[in-house]
């Protein structure tokens, strides 16, 4: 099975932040807190499933499904 | 000691930056812009004690030191030069407690700089409710440097923080030892570049490394040494970032454990997440947004109209004293019928401006107004905007030049500029009072369905579709502006809060007081040339033309000659030749020379046209009747080819739509050149604009004719 991502969750469902797939979205996505090792939840999602919130390092984050996509976790 | 000092207030966005400022400085704020830049400045003088007062300067919100819009570019800019006007003796860095992780990632790049810096733990509360605790003295002891707690919103911790501030400018203490020090990784590359650019720390040295196209500091040659060095050491900017931030945040862990005590309940849901399962919900997110816009523009249309028809009759009323008061001659002329009529136009806007504001201000205090961009960003995005291009489409509606500055905070250039490119399309104020006048002209007052006025439908309409057209060119220009650039949406969503009124009533004075004054100066400049070219002519062509007036009409009762003699004279004047010049290009629209003038002049705003219809048409008939408002007086207007009413339901729309469209606002032209720094942009907006309005009203006469 191929890598799963942040964008793959369910609301509700916590996972482990493993890697990145995107070296430039990696940058400011690590300044905001996530990093690998770091544990986030999927908090809720935009009214059409996109762009999705994120809690990660205590606080919350809304991101785009397509950068969620870059951010790679634990099966 | 210096007894100006310069602090700098560094923090996150959310920190509780802003609310310090306010309270060190009170009121006594002054808004300007860096130097050099049109980022906005917020600056103030703070007593620390009797014989130091400080110059305190609040900068944008960044979350490192890696800028990623344009207004986070000038935080490093400036801290990287210490030549600059700006670089501060202090840095007072602002730090959530309640997030004390992610906070000091900032903390500790703005420490690695050199600054002397002190760092003010704030949010503390907010900490406590969540079940933190955070042990100040030992953060102390970790960081190296002065830790103070305070509470921005109430005040808490302001002697502390004085004192700390003092002492740093005094003997600065800075922590000895680099944080994140980059010559443990690329020893060779770092002192390379330190001794060929003299800088003694080495942390500054990586970001002349890693920043030097942004830095504005640094010439074009010395830009490209650091790019010879870059290639020189084969160095990986993105990779050593990375790391970077990884290192730092593996060490913030480390002492945080050790100085925040956690006994926050796991799993349990806070009422900002419960919030949002309402307000982010596929149904009631959109539901509760309909709602708050039907909000706004109740309040921009309904709640304003009192008080705009206050000052309109305070304006009335005043002009009327002085006509009665002053001596009749030119000068008072131009006083009431030029410069009062004129700025009169301006102040009447005041309400909805302020009602607008006022509104979008406790959306964004309360933590509202992220969630909306949140579920507006899939939406804006087919359109080639952005979730925050949300906030200047709605401020739009009150005046396009606080709205252009808005754009800001959109870190992507393209989605900026094409959300500063079409947001003149949305209906400003000040189309208003055309909007009104004109539909009251052509639209019966009935009832629709028993519930609807047919007039407002009207307006909603134009309204509406001002905001398609905004869309709608935001697609195409989305087609045409193509980048490599990839467009991003990472945003914190903060918790809610209470507003903090003296924030949302200060938004409100600065939105009033800049519409207010750069409006204003182009209204008051444009009513005297106007008044002066309505009231002579060239040589005595104008006595020439009330000679004719008599010869010809012997019979005429006086008010009627009177009326003619004016007619004439107007049209003999240097405004009426100059309409009748332009007569043959806007003929196709339906328009004579008078809404020719009226047009000309409303290129500088369209505030103008109104109060130019009312200059023409009054100066036109002789005595002012009382009580005939210039809505009568263009009903009564006949149009001199067919002897039928001049305002006919073709014209009439012609001129409601060409207004929908047309780019006629010097100040949002300014805005839009100051923004993009470039004159390429306005040129663009100004002609497709104008392009578009020049042909929907010439689809619009001709079909309706």
């Amino acid at each position: 099975m191929s890598k799963r991502s942040v964008a793959d969750l369910k609301i509700g469902e916590r996972a482990v932040i493993q890697s990145f797939s995107d070296q430039l979205m990696s940058l400011k996505l690590l300044e905001m807190g996530c990093l690998p090792g770091a544990q986030v939840c999927l908090q809720a999602k935009a009214p059409l499933g996109d762009p999705i919130c994120l809690s990660v390092s205590g606080y919350c984050l809304a991101l785009r499904k397509s950068e969620a996509a870059t951010i790679l976790i634990d099966n | 000691m210096k007894l100006s000092p310069s602090i700098a207030l560094i923090g996150n966005p959310n920190a509780g930056k802003s609310s310090l400022f306010n309270q060190l400085t009170g009121l006594r704020q002054k808004t300007g812009n860096f130097p050099g830049v049109t980022v906005d400045k917020k600056s103030g003088p703070w007593s620390i004690n009797a014989e130091t007062v400080a110059t305190i300067v609040d900068f944008p919100g960044i979350y490192s030191i890696y800028p990623k819009s344009l207004d986070e570019q000038i935080v490093t800019d400036i801290l990287a030069n210490p030549a600059h006007a700006d670089y501060p003796d202090v840095a007072v860095v602002v730090v959530d407690a309640s997030n004390l992780h992610r906070n000091l990632l900032l903390f500790t790049q703005v420490a690695d700089l050199g600054v002397p810096v002190v760092l003010a733990l704030n949010m503390l509360d907010v900490a406590k409710a969540e079940g933190k605790e955070v042990n100040a003295v030992r953060l102390a002891m970790r960081l190296g440097v002065p830790v103070v707690r305070i509470n921005a919103r109430t005040g808490e911790g302001l002697d502390q923080l004085k004192k700390a501030v003092l002492g740093q400018i005094k003997e600065p203490v800075l922590s000895g030892k680099l944080f994140f020090d980059p010559a443990d990784e690329a020893t060779g590359l770092i002192t390379d570049t330190r001794n060929q650019y003299q800088l003694d720390n080495n942390y500054l040295a990586l970001q002349y490394l890693i920043q030097h196209d942004g830095f504005s500091f640094l010439s074009r040659p010395q830009q490209i040494g650091l790019d010879a060095l870059i290639d020189k050491y084969a160095f990986n900017e993105q990779k050593f970032q990375a790391g970077e931030t990884i290192t730092r945040y593996k060490r913030i862990a480390t002492i945080t454990a050790e100085v925040v005590a956690n006994q926050r309940p796991v799993n349990q849901a806070t009422w900002t997440q419960k919030l949002d399962r309402i307000l982010l919900h596929p149904v009631w997110g959109y539901a509760i947004f309909g709602f708050i816009l039907l909000l706004i523009f109740q309040a921009i249309f309904a709640w304003a109209q009192p008080f705009m028809d206050g000052i309109d009759a305070g304006v009335a009323w005043i002009n009327g004293q002085l006509k009665e008061s002053l001596p009749a001659g030119p000068l008072t002329d131009l006083l009431t019928d030029g410069i009062l009529a004129g700025v009169g136009g301006i102040l009447v806007f005041i309400p909805q401006i302020a009602f607008l504001f006022f509104l979008v201000a406790l959306l964004e205090e309360s933590g509202y107004m992220s969630r909306v961009m949140v579920i507006m960003d899939r939406i804006m995005r087919k359109f080639g905007l952005n979730g925050r291009s949300v906030v200047p489409l709605i401020s739009g509606v009150a005046c396009a030049v606080p709205a252009i500055m808005a754009t800001r905070s959109i870190g992507t250039r393209r989605d900026r500029l094409i959300t500063i490119l079409v947001t003149p399309l949305m209906s400003c104020s000040a189309r208003l009072p055309i909007y009104t006048i004109l539909i009251a002209l052509v639209v019966p007052k009935q009832r629709v369905l028993g519930l609807f006025n047919l007039q407002g439908l009207a307006l909603m309409g134009l309204y509406l579709l001002g905001l398609l057209s905004a869309l709608l060119a935001a697609y195409i220009l989305k087609l045409l502006l193509k980048t490599k650039e990839r467009g991003y949406f990472i945003m914190e969503l903060p918790t809610f809060k209470m507003p903090r009124w003296n924030h949302v009533g200060l938004t409100v004075w600065e939105s009033v007081r800049a519409f207010v004054w750069e409006a204003g100066r182009v209204i008051l400049a444009i009513s005297i040339v106007l008044w002066v070219l309505a009231s002579y002519g060239p040589g005595d062509s104008m006595d020439v033309a009330e000679a004719q007036v008599r010869q010809n009409n012997p019979t005429l009762a006086a008010d009627e000659l009177a009326n003619r003699v004016a007619s004439d004279r107007l049209e003999a004047s240097y405004a009426g030749q100059f309409g009748h010049f332009i007569e043959p290009v806007i003929r196709p629209l339906g328009y004579d020379w008078k809404i020719g003038i009226a047009l000309l002049s409303s290129f500088a705003a369209r505030e103008v046209f109104v109060g130019t219809m009312s200059t023409i048409y009054s100066i036109g008939s002789g005595d002012d009747e009382e009580g005939v408002t210039i809505r009568e007086r263009l009903r009564q207007e006949r149009n001199p080819k067919t002897g039928g009413p001049m305002y006919t339901p073709a014209l009439a729309w012609s001129l409601l739509i060409f207004y929908v469209f047309a780019m006629m606002c010097m100040s949002t032209l300014a805005a839009t050149q100051r923004e993009t720094k470039s004159w390429k942009w306005p040129a663009v907006q100004l002609v497709y604009m104008m392009g578009l309005a020049y042909v929907a009203a010439f689809f619009t006469y001709q079909f309706m004719q």
